[in-house]
């Protein structure tokens, strides 16, 4: 098969970090060779920040560039607008449908872009989810991001039985039951 | 044993270390370095710690190795400075148990000060220097590195980047060696490096790079894997990864070992291939060497100095492509700020209030550089905000720095902090420095220092007090006040950058970020006592915004209840809700 390329962006204390270590679990069951490159340090304070993921029968570069991103994993409106120019023309933006407004727009500096998913959807196949909300329904906003795991692994080739194990051994044990409701709940919408 | 494992580089250096049987490490962390310490410290088989600084970790390594077992020392790459002291001498010295240094690079700047090359640290140094290309070999390498140390009586460094830091590939795991312990022999011609012994040792050191450059031209990790001649790269590290993805025909020299160079295994390869292209990331090192020995290739007129490659560079410069994507949207900008409910932020907008300039420092705080708290004026290195306030005073006078703070960290001022402040007292300045003390490491992600009571692995050791190290050092100012008590601090920093004698002051509150602070308050709005003048927003809380009829609303899933913003509002209306 040919290398697949997946890019989880956010705002730096959203999750990406764990999101991928899930990811490369559920790729490394299913045999493949991944690569995946993160970012840490002070750019995790609150920046933006993205994660790369990429697997296949043999990975180099472990790095996604522009024009070849399958999926685009979002975790904020303006990231994936941010990110949206890495993705192939047939690509595929799974983003949370909430505003996070960077330093430069409180302190009035920069505008926050209207109608993103909107203006998104005109190039790109958008799936476009209130993680937020549904994480709040569940009684723990916290879990936001499974919950988008939950909708991409609907469209991805891992079986299901999989996913719930790679989650249960990956997040904190104590929050397991509370994150499989969540993959549940986002599988449903997905 | 043949299991695989997904690893972070840095895991796989720590697994490399504790396979090649490593018994004793020493760090400073360091992005992105710090999760070499972190994961060594898994192994009970290895002694792990933290140390104030890198000059004091590499001494340990030293130690360690000098008494015959193997050693390892890690940090970022402006931790290497700091270490070059006992570095440059230790490369004399060389090894009784296997001595390994990783210094971690950061093309890209994501998480330093400066973009510098450690490859060239240790060329002047004259210590080879391993170069991975993924957890792998991130692994594999570490394990070779220990035996190299004692096969040529030497140091070796272990160079990684921010990309193979931080990214996780499969690794092969294997058994931990048994490494007997090297007797230890008193022997002062080598451990002694005096005049006359150094003189010595230094033809030692030559001899031994001149025999490692021969040898390397049959070391396995120097890979030449002749393809399509008609371009052939020499490249290593990261940037190999992108030649294999951009130009998988291509003839490769892939270097493990990036110095000493091996001559020989490099001109048989420029022989055999029509265009020879140097691609390596940050300074020309194997470039110029190579055009110094006459043989003709592309480097750095094609490849920038600056920041990290890509396969799309090499598509675009070497194979003429154009790479069709589209356009990136305009999009503001999202730099790092301080978290919600960070105790810094209260610290800055009473400075802002006060029209204090800072001397900062290396920390998180560094971000109240930038709007809207603009409190910080300069940066340098570790421990220089409270040298380059001194250096104004003894440059301007007194009454210069009336309006400055030094702006140091609590690990950061345990690092080198200490020493400047010695300064201040010894040569009579009176300057005002503020320790933020938020008990941890904050940047690199939590990690406890001499002054927290805990050591690496978690248990608990004397915690350093602050206040009566610096009482100790002879300042005779030296107070402590909660970060958030905004009236208090405000009181302190008025009156102590007016008096004319040294003075500090540590602003206490552990980091937001902290398992022992999670939430237990929320700040939430009052619409209708909202006056709508703006003051809960200036000093620029993240969980905060100001809705279009002026008031503003609070993200309850951001806000930890610091109640920064409630204490700025002269019209109650901000409450906390515990």
């Amino acid at each position: 098969m040919t290398t697949k390329n997946i890019m989880i962006v956010g705002v730096g204390g959203q999750g990406t970090l764990l999101t991928s270590r899930i990811l490369g679990g559920i790729i490394t069951k299913a045999g493949y060779d991944v690569k995946l490159s993160e970012v840490h340090g002070m750019a995790q304070r609150g920046g933006s920040v993205v994660t790369f993921v990429r697997y296949g029968e043999s990975v180099a570069e472990p790095i996604v560039e522009e024009g070849q991103a399958d999926v685009l994993i979002a975790f904020e409106r303006l990231e994936a607008l941010r990110y949206a120019h890495f993705l192939k023309k047939d690509g595929v933006i799974i983003v949370n449908d909430q505003r996070i407004d960077p330093i430069t727009v409180v302190t009035g500096a920069a505008q926050y872009p209207e109608q993103i998913i909107e203006n998104l959807k005109k190039d790109y196949n958008v799936i476009a989810v209130d993680a937020m909300g549904e994480a709040k329904k569940l009684g723990n906003p916290k879990v936001f991001n499974t919950i988008i795991i939950g909708v991409a692994a609907k469209r991805m080739d891992f079986d299901k039985a999989q996913w719930l194990e790679v989650i249960k051994t990956t997040v904190p044990p104590k929050t397991a039951d509370m994150n499989l409701a969540a993959f549940e709940a986002g599988y449903a919408l997905g | 044993m043949s299991e695989k494992k997904i690893m972070l580089g840095n895991e796989a250096i720590a697994r490399g270390a504790y396979e090649a049987g490593v018994k004793v490490s020493s760090a400073y962390p360091g992005t992105p370095s710090t999760e070499i310490s972190e994961n060594i410290v898994k192994y009970p088989e290895i002694y792990a710690e933290w140390a104030p600084n890198e000059k004091v970790a590499m001494e340990v390594a030293i130690g360690a190795s000098i008494s015959g077992v193997r050693a390892m020392a890690s940090m970022k790459m402006v931790g290497v400075n700091v270490a070059s002291d006992p570095l440059y001498t230790v490369s004399y010295i060389g090894a009784n148990g296997g001595l390994v240094l990783v210094a971690a690079d950061d093309p890209g700047l994501y998480s330093s000060q400066n973009e510098q090359d450690s490859r060239c640290v240790a060329r002047v140094a004259q210590v080879p220097v391993l170069e991975p290309s993924d957890s792998q070999e991130a692994k594999d390498f570490t394990k070779l590195a220990f035996e190299y140390s004692e096969k040529y009586d030497t140091p070796v460094m272990i160079r990684t980047t921010t990309r193979l830091a931080h990214s996780q590939g499969p690794v092969t795991l294997e058994e931990r060696q048994e490494i007997p312990d090297k007797p230890y022999e008193r022997n002062a011609a080598k451990n002694v490096m005096m005049p006359g012994n150094a003189k010595g040792r230094h033809v030692h050191v030559e001899n031994r790079l001149k025999q490692m450059a021969e040898d390397a031209c049959s070391f396995e990790i120097n890979q030449a894997i002749y393809k399509d001649t008609s371009i052939g790269f020499i490249t290593s590290g990261i940037p190999y990864t992108y030649v294999v993805e951009a130009m998988p025909n291509a003839s490769v020299l892939k270097l493990g070992l990036v110095h000493p160079l091996p001559r020989k295994l490099i001109e048989e390869f420029a022989s055999k291939v029509d265009k020879l292209y140097i691609f390596e990331e940050l300074e020309p090192l194997i470039e110029e060497q190579v055009k110094s020995w006459g043989i003709e290739c592309i480097g750095k007129e094609l490849f920038t100095l600056q920041g990290e490659y890509s396969a799309n560079m090499l598509r675009e410069r070497v194979l003429g492509m154009k790479v069709e994507t589209a356009a990136p949207a305009q999009v503001p900008a999202r730099p790092p700020i301080l978290c919600p409910g960070c105790p810094h932020r209260s610290t800055y907008s009473v400075l802002k209030k006060l029209g204090i300039h800072g001397a900062g420092d290396i920390g998180c705080y560094t971000l109240g550089a930038v709007a809207p708290l603009n409190v910080i004026d300069t940066t340098v290195c570790m421990g220089a905000s409270i040298s380059t306030l001194h250096g104004m005073e003894k440059a301007k006078g007194k009454d210069y720095i009336k309006n400055w703070v030094a702006l140091i960290g609590d690990s950061t001022f345990l690092h080198t902090g200490v020493n400047s402040l010695m300064n201040m007292v010894y040569n009579q300045s009176t300057g005002t420095v503020l320790i933020l003390d938020n008990s941890t490491t904050g940047m690199t992600g939590h990690q406890d220092h001499a002054a927290t009571g805990k050591m690496l692995n978690g248990k608990e050791t004397k915690a350093i007090s602050l206040y009566h190290l610096c009482k100790a050092i002879g300042v005779e100012h030296v107070y402590e006040v909660d970060a958030f008590d905004i009236d208090e601090l405000e009181k302190l920093v008025k009156r102590e950058v007016a008096r004319d004698e040294v003075s500090v002051i540590i602003v206490c509150a552990p980091c937001a970020l902290l398992k022992s602070q999670a939430t237990k308050a929320k700040c939430v709005t009052i619409p209708e006592k909202c006056k709508k003048c703006g003051m809960c927003l200036v000093p620029g809380c993240p969980a905060l915004t100001k809705n279009e009829d002026g008031t503003v609303t609070i993200d309850d899933t951001m806000c930890n209840g610091c109640g920064l913003c409630m204490k700025r509002c002269k019209f109650d209306a901000i409450e906390r809700i515990e």
